[in-house]
């Protein structure tokens, strides 16, 4: 583990990925049904920085990480990457969703040369990227295998290496490793970090798990449900590579202790009928949101 | 707990008992005059007769004109209708204005019987040919929309999501994600269509003045010769059944990936 995470010693300076997160309110629904998700959401997120939204169920912080990748449009505000305004979905934001989004008639290697097809590389080319990524994410010699066959944490693997195959300035994922059984998420998570500390670019982490978030983030946004909003931000006190002593120590205990109080406030529960705008079962999602 | 060789001689055992009992089942039935109240077998042929009729048939060197119409109109009426209706259903599925305007005619046709359109069809087309090939359209136009629509509903929005999000453009959607993602619904709607053409077969037949099994039926009936009526449904059947594990075979072939009622 010392060997991966001393890799981020090596971390190369990034100067783009920036996000400006500019009074952004964002509705869903329609008619009688419709509600405000984000409510006057204000964040800049510096190049190179990993940040978790930490809340519970129904606060919006799916619905955040949505507009940042271009399937919501906002209400009111804006947002920018680098300064440019963000008009839809783009490889250069890469989203991954807690249950994978794998073409399951495309072969784990075709799965993750996907997004080089798309841009008009060459099948040689494709082919030898997509291996290098298989094997940066362990998963050397599944490449002929169909993503059914794979258990949940191969198929993240192959997730996240398809989306960091187009070099995103952003990574955006929403609650990536919810659905893994804990020592699964736990290898994951390094993972991430060490794919991270190698080739550093912007990631925002959407997550109920208070402890993955102070493990993972330089910064914590706590979010409050309805109308949805950042109550506080929280810089996280700890180097990089993070250590056990970090996960152990007083000073995590009692971050975690006050994120719980932050999480467990009343006003900070909804319903829940309303949840995550990506996840295809919720009754309140907005169908245009997908319609191109 | 049996062994794997046992199993798997069975699996090819089971199916040829089930068959052979109900022969069996036949022929008691018919050879006895069994008389159940409500069904009587007093005025059904035996299996002898019955393969003695099919003995004729393969004999007469009528029967490859009958398979040779036959299946010419099953095989055009259902390719027409593959093409139509997986178009329609694609472009249904997807677009709210195309299911708005095109979604009330094909409703309101839909419960039309194959046989109600005989004589519009006769009116409608100069060839008899033409009407019977429309028949076995109109039987397996409708399970292949309805199924296609229904696999493109059933695609996953989070699939289009990170589709675009890894740069497919509009169009590309289609190809790429909406039509192999409704694959398995698509295929299950041609292999129903592909029962309902044989199905529609003699309602199709009965326009056809000389050849074709179903006319070979029906004219059996109109002539009562009941064990000829039923080699032409058994031959029906068999062409049925043939022509669906054909189809089988060749999604399977297609998606190797899909594998019905789990994972590979």
């Amino acid at each position: 583990m010392n060997a991966i995470l001393s890799l981020s010693e090596l971390a190369p300076e990034v100067s783009t990925g920036r996000l400006d997160i500019d009074r952004v309110s964002i509705e869903l629904g329609s008619g009688a049904d419709r509600f405000t998700a984000l409510d006057d959401v204000s964040v800049n997120i510096a190049p190179g920085e990993f940040v978790c939204l930490l809340g519970p169920s129904g606060c919006g912080k799916s619905t955040l990480l949505g507009a940042l990748a271009g399937h919501l449009t906002p209400s009111r505000g804006q947002l920018r990457l680098d300064g440019a305004p963000i008009g839809g979905p783009d490889p250069q934001r890469g989203l991954v969703f807690q249950h994978h989004t794998l073409f399951p008639w495309l072969s784990v290697r075709d799965n993750v040369a996907y997004g080089l097809r798309m841009r008009g590389v060459g099948r040689a080319e494709r082919h030898a990227q997509a291996m290098t990524w298989l094997k940066e994410v362990g998963l050397e010699g599944f490449e002929h295998h169909y993503p059914g066959a794979l258990s949940g944490g191969m198929q993240q693997r192959v997730e996240i290496a398809r989306v960091l195959i187009n070099q995103p300035r952003v990574l955006l994922m929403d609650e990536p490793f919810g659905a893994l059984d804990a020592l699964t998420r736990l290898k994951m998570q390094e993972l991430l970090l060490a794919l991270w500390s190698k080739r550093r670019m912007t990631v925002v982490f959407v997550t109920h798990d208070i402890d993955e978030a102070l493990f993972m983030a330089d910064r914590i946004l706590v979010m409050s449900a309805r109308p949805g909003r950042v109550i506080e931000e929280i810089i996280v006190p700890a180097g990089r590579p993070r250590s056990a002593e970090w996960l152990t120590g007083a000073s995590f205990i009692e971050h975690k202790r006050h994120c719980l109080a932050l999480l467990r406030d009343p006003a900070l529960t909804v319903p829940l009928a309303r949840l995550s705008p990506i996840n295809p079962a919720a009754e309140s999602a907005d169908p245009a949101a997908y319609a191109d | 707990m049996t062994a794997p060789g046992q199993q798997s001689v069975a699996r090819h055992v089971l199916p040829l008992l089930s068959l052979i009992v109900c022969v069996l089942l036949w022929h008691v039935a018919s050879s006895r005059h069994l008389h159940l109240g409500l069904v009587t077998f007093q005025n059904v042929p035996q299996p002898l007769e019955v393969v003695h009729a099919a003995w004729d048939l393969f004999q007469s060197p009528k029967l490859q004109n009958h398979l040779g119409a036959s299946l010419g109109r099953v095989a055009s009426g259902f390719l027409v209708a593959a093409v139509l209706g997986v178009g329609l259903g694609l472009a249904i599925g997807r677009f709210r204005w195309v299911r708005e305007t095109l979604m009330p005619p094909l409703e309101v046709a839909r419960p039309i019987p194959a046989v109600a359109w005989i004589p519009l069809s006769i009116l409608m087309f100069p060839s008899s040919e033409g009407s019977m090939i429309f028949i076995t359209f109109v039987g397996a136009l409708f399970p292949i929309l309805l199924n296609t629509i229904h696999g493109v509903h059933g695609v996953d929005p989070r699939l289009i999501a990170s589709a675009r999000s890894l740069g497919t453009r509009r169009w590309a959607i289609f190809a790429r994600v909406i039509l192999p993602a409704a694959a398995p619904s698509v295929l299950t709607g041609l292999s129903i269509g592909m029962g309902t053409c044989w199905f529609c077969l003699v309602t199709a037949e009965m326009i056809s003045g000389q050849y074709g099994i179903g006319y070979y039926t029906w004219e059996s009936y109109t002539v009562q010769n009941y064990a000829n009526i039923i080699v032409g449904m058994l031959l029906i059947g068999l062409l049925g059944m043939g022509s669906s594990a054909l189809l089988h075979r060749a999604g399977q072939a297609l998606m190797p990936w899909y594998r019905p009622g789990g994972r590979p």
